[in-house]
Order: structure tokens, then sequence, then C-alpha cells
């Protein structure tokens, strides 16, 4: 358990999101296959707590489930196993009616402002519908007033209610995203990666209006990105993931200054600084290989097949997520917190 | 060797449009930039900015109509490609210049072994037999890294990773050693650490051939670390060029300072709002009669919305599209 807080809207334990891809039965193995039943372990036993009013941020590379564990968290993918917990009730056994009600409170923006709004649709029955949806105004003036409000407070001009999406730039497309998110006036939003398909210009509008809009309505993120600098700079804590597991949570400042785990250290060192000074003089840690299949992942440690310091335990213990300094988690057998820098344990 | 004052590349006041059924749009209007061998130059812009055209232009890969090279000259080490036929613009594409994209999947034939694409570059621009050009894929695939090279290079594409095609890519680009490699957002399909991976790679492999690049990107970390110089571009337009280090110490260009204070800096405390850049990018095909960045520009006077800004020379290197170039330039001096 990362955090025993009363504050927490979402409490994650053992949290687990399979895919069973089949194989292992007689046709695989005649066919040459491995005769191993093929199981995608997308979110592998993960807990942690988002508070209350806080931007929790969660990095990692393409396939390590980020996406996966945001989509379960609404119930937009079936849950394994382990619970997920939001104001009492566990989301992984809600019946449908009491799931559709609870979606109301829980809402998702998405990467893609031009894949994830349908084309056929105005704006105004985009963002509508789900005010509709949850009876939230009772007459069809009701419901434009609604819309128009709400397109308002993410900058959009209320003229252009009756527009299709494709009269928008991405930047102005993803406020439609987020308008559509905030009609319902949710608690819970997660934002699964919803700058990396803008222009660097327009990606610092829809972070600051997230901010802005986090401060208004007391709203809790769950913040998934590749991109570190944005994680770090909307989030009051990060957690990183690998291969279905939470590699490290702490705040913010103390994951990018001190990272512990070895995975956090090599993807904050592959950051390229915009400053020509800084990039002369550091140096990278530079992983060997890819991240490997998460199908049927590395055994003990996912991570140990690219870890610089992994040793022979490394393949066979699977490592906890262990408080190593004060608020400061991290997953690795070696560092504990009498040695938290895993420099000084490989030294010895 | 080159005569042109040790240039590899001149590009000059280079033009390409564009007819569409939205009037003309002005994709490169007027831009000129010189190479010299072994230099890197990094062009850094937003969607719609004209980077990736104006190097389509210079590989002469504009698909006409509806684009056309409408003006300017593109001299390759004394070779006026602009001008050349086609045919001739054929041997040297490929040979002497070659270009990687964004996303290696769409650019490898998914019906063709990888051996059978790398053998064709050279079995064509040097004349190799089937039997030199596979020993030499099998090398090329060595040199970009690639383990087990004499397994792999009979695979197909979708039996490699995004980073590895990525490879397998600069090792087609390289094979016959070009001395002008283009690379167009190399990186922004890939993982953090797989970007940190090919830009290392990328470095290598030019110190060891002398191959001049660009490098065509947004984002501005990445050309900090591989550029010796930038050239800034927004709505067809150079806006601003310097060498690397003066670019990010002591830009002269509004536009310019607002993409540098709006990429997150993690050194700074976390919860102050980001410095952003208002609006939205300009229609190309539709710019307004001043400068195309004044109604997204902190400081813009009414000269701005009327008069297009003159290029203003700052020192002999650094160059930026400002009615107020040396105020811009002064005040970040300071700061």
């Amino acid at each position: 358990m990362t955090e025993t807080n009363g504050n927490a809207l979402i409490k994650l334990e053992d949290l687990k999101v399979y895919y069973d891809l089949g194989g292992g039965g007689l046709l695989d193995r005649i066919t040459g296959g491995s005769g191993e039943r093929r199981i995608v372990k997308a979110v592998d036993g993960v807990s942690f707590d988002i508070l209350k009013g806080e931007t929790l941020g969660l990095v990692g590379e393409s396939g390590c489930g980020k996406s996966t564990l945001g989509k379960a968290l609404l119930r937009l993918t079936e849950i394994t196993g382990g619970r997920a917990m939001y104001k009492g009730s566990d989301i992984a056994h809600l019946s449908g009616r009491e799931l559709r009600e609870k979606r109301k409170d829980l809402q998702m923006i998405f990467q893609d402002p031009y894949a994830s709004l349908n084309p056929r649709m105005t704006v105004g029955n985009i963002i509508g519908e789900p005010i509709r949806t949850f009876k939230l105004a009772d007459s069809k003036s009701a419901v434009e007033e609604r819309v128009k409000e709400v397109m308002e407070t993410v900058g959009l001009s209320r003229r252009f209610i009756k527009r299709y999406p494709h009269e928008f730039s991405g930047g102005q497309r993803q406020r439609i995203g987020i308008a559509r998110a905030l009609a319902v006036d949710p608690e819970f939003i997660v934002a699964d990666e919803p700058i990396s398909a803008l222009d660097v210009s327009i990606q610092a509008q829809i972070m600051n209006l997230m901010k802005e809009l986090q401060q208004e309505k007391h709203l809790t993120y769950l913040f998934i990105s590749h991109d570190l600098r944005a994680v770090r700079h909307v989030s009051d804590r990060v957690a990183v993931m690998y291969l279905g597991e939470i590699v490290e949570l702490a705040e913010g400042k103390s994951i990018y200054e001190e990272p512990l785990h070895p995975y956090s250290k090599a993807l904050i060192s592959a950051v390229p600084v915009p400053d020509p000074e800084i990039e002369e003089k550091r140096e990278r840690i530079i992983l060997e290989g890819d991240v490997p299949s998460p199908i049927n992942p590395p055994s003990g440690c996912h991570f140990h097949t690219r870890c610089p310091y992994a040793i022979e335990e490394c393949k066979k213990i699977e490592p906890q997520l262990v408080e190593i300094k004060p608020r400061h988690f991290a997953a690795c057998i070696r560092i504990s917190p009498e040695h938290p820098r895993i420099e000084d344990v490989a030294r010895e | 060797m080159s005569e042109h004052n040790g240039n590899l590349l001149s590009v000059n006041d280079l033009r390409t449009y564009f007819q569409t059924e939205d009037g003309i749009v002005k994709a490169v209007d007027g831009i000129s930039f010189e190479l010299k061998r072994g230099e890197t130059l990094g062009i850094v812009g937003e969607s719609g900015s004209g980077k990736s055209v104006a190097n389509l232009s210079v590989m002469r890969l504009i698909q006409e109509p509806p684009g056309k090279i409408v003006s300017g000259d593109i001299v390759f080490d004394g070779i006026d490609v602009r001008k050349l036929p086609i045919d001739d613009v054929r041997k040297i594409r490929g040979k002497r210049m070659a270009m990687i994209f964004q996303d290696p999947m769409t650019s490898l034939n998914p019906f063709l072994k990888i051996s059978t694409q790398l053998m064709e570059v050279t079995q064509l621009h040097l004349g190799h037999t089937k039997q030199q050009a596979y020993e030499h894929a099998v090398e090329m695939l060595r040199k970009v890294e690639i383990p087990a090279p004499e397994k792999r290079v009979d695979g197909y594409p979708h039996e490699f990773s995004g980073g590895m095609r990525q490879r397998v890519m600069i090792a087609m680009a390289l094979s016959c050693e070009p001395e002008l490699l283009i690379a167009d957002e190399p990186t922004t399909a890939l993982d953090v650490t797989i970007q940190a991976q090919i830009l290392e790679l990328i470095k290598g492999l030019k110190d060891e051939f002398g191959t001049s690049v660009i490098l065509i990107t947004h984002d501005l970390g990445v050309v900090a670390g591989m550029t010796d110089k930038i050239i800034v571009m927004y709505a067809g337009k150079i806006f601003e060029s310097a060498p690397t280090r003066e670019l990010f110490a002591q830009p002269a260009n509004p536009y310019t300072k607002g993409l540098l204070k709006s990429v997150p800096d993690p050194a700074h405390e976390h919860g102050a709002p980001l410095y952003q850049i208002p609006g939205l990018p300009p229609d190309v095909a539709h710019l307004p009669p001043g400068c195309p960045f004044a109604e997204r520009c902190d400081r813009a006077k009414d000269i701005c919305t009327k008069e297009f800004p003159p290029f203003v020379q700052i020192n002999e290197k650094h160059h930026s599209l400002c009615h107020f170039a040396k105020e811009v330039y002064a005040a970040s001096g300071g700061e």
C-alpha cells in the first residue's frame, strides 16, 4: 500500500487487467506455436491512491499499460482482478446501471481530438449529449444554454455551437473534448495523452486550461502521458509505469531531482533539454534494446532485461513498491531505505 | 570538393506554392539558408510552418500539381538541383542526398524483405552485384546496431519494432554514404528511451561519415543537443536563424522566445501557469497583410499588422524577421 490517507478519492488495490490471446491449445502446437497460453498482462497488480483535488501523473512508454489503467478506472475495459474503489464502491463490480450513474462523476479526455469526436455531430450535440443522457437540463433550450456555458468555460466562442469538428483546429478540438467531459460536472477526469497530438504553442494553452479548470471546479486528474516535461509541469505526484507495473511513485519534484528506480533514471535522462549547454555536458543513460512484449513479460522484475544494475535475483524476485524515503516509493530489490542510491549499491 | 564558400547546399529565395480549392497556399515563401560539409542544421516549426515542404523541395519531391517550386535556387555542390532534369535528380537522390521520415512503417515496403529494399539502393546507385549488395546490406545493419544483422536482413518490416525500423531506414539512407542527410521528425513516433538511442546513432554516424545533416523537428530539446545552427519557421517564412547556442541564449524574435518559454522546464516549481502563445497558427491560404505572427505577439504595435517585417541582421550569423528585432534581441540579453 502506498498511501493511507483519508483524502483518497480513488483507491486501487492490486488492480489487474489481463487480455487472453488464446494459444496453447492443440492447434497452436500443431502449427508450431510456443505451446504456451498467451496472456497480455497490461496492468499487473497496481496499487495506489489518487487524492482528492490532486493531479496524479502517470508516465511510461508505449505498451506499458498506462492507457489500459486509465480505461480500467472508468471500466471502459474489464478488470481482471483487484479493486478500484471510488467513494466506497468497487468500480470493478458495479452493475450496468450503477456504472452508468458513476460515469457522470468519472470522465475521460482522449489523445486524438480528431478521432474522438463524431464528425457528423455538431459541437452543440457533442457537448449536449452527456447533458441529455444524465438529464442535467430539462428543456431543449436549457441544454443549449448549458452547452454554451461550458463552451465559454473552455475558451470556445458560443457562436460555434452549430459547427462541425472539422471546422476546428487541433487545439480547439481538444477544447471540445474537454468541454464534453466537463458538461456533466465530473469529479474525476482521466486525461489520456491530452496534449501529445498538439503543436508546442497549443500544448501550453491546454495545460493551463486544465489547471485553471481544476482550481475552479476542484477536479481530480489522472494525467497520462509519455511527455515527462508535461507530466512534471501539471502533476502533484508522478507514477512511473513499466510493463504493467508501477516502478516508482513520488512527488513530481523528488522524482525528477532524485529518481530512485533505474528505469525512472533512464527515462528522465533520455528527455532532451532545450538548452544546448546542458545537452553538451550531460551524461545520458542509454538503455539497450526495446521494451519487451507484454505478452508473457520477463520473470521477476520486468525491467531486469534492460537494467544496467540487474543481478541474478532480479530474474526471480518480483519487487514490491516500498517506501524508500518519506513519501517516495520504488519497486527495486537493489535499493532499500538504508541504501536508496542504486549507484552505491552497485559499487559494493 | 565544392568551391561555393565551402557550402554543400545553398538555398536562395525558395518559394513553393500549392494550388488548393481555398486559393494559393504559399507553403514556403522566400527562404534562404546554407549548409557546410559536416554541419548540422535544425529546422524548427509547428505544423503548417513549411519546414517539411522546404526539404521536399530540396529533394525535388514536390508533387506537381498541386505543388510547384515557383522560384529560387537550390544549389547542391555546384549543381542547380531546381533546373536539373528529373532523371538526373534521381541519380543524386538516394546516392548523394538521402532522407529519412517520421514514420518508418509507411516508408518501408511491407511486402519486401529488408534485404531486398537495402540491396535495391546500392545496386542502382553503386552498381553492386547481388552478392556485393547483400553483403553491404548486412554491413549497414551492423553499423546501425541491429542485433544479429545476418539473420535480421532477411526479415520483413513488420518483424521489426518502431525503433528498429527507423534504424533500417537510417541504414538505407546511409548506404551510399550520402553527403547530405535530411531527417524529417526522425524520432517523433518513438518512445523517449528509443529516441535517445536513435539520436545517439545519428550523431555517431554523422561523425563517422562526415555527413551534413538537416534535422527537422518541432522539439526544441532535440535540436539543442544535435545541431550547429537553427532556423525557426512560421507561416512559410524564416522567422529567425542563428547558431544554436545563440538562438537559445539570446533569441531576437518574439515567436522564438514564446516557443522557448512555453516548454515546461522540469527544474522549475510546478503550479505556476506556463507561458502560452495566445491564439492559433495562421491559415496559410489567407495570411494577413502585416506580420503573420502579429495577432499572437505580445509586443505587436500598429506597424506589425500593416507592414510586412524586415529580415533584420543582428550580427554576422543571426537574423530575425521582426520590426523590433534589435529591441527583442537586446531585451533577451538581459534575461
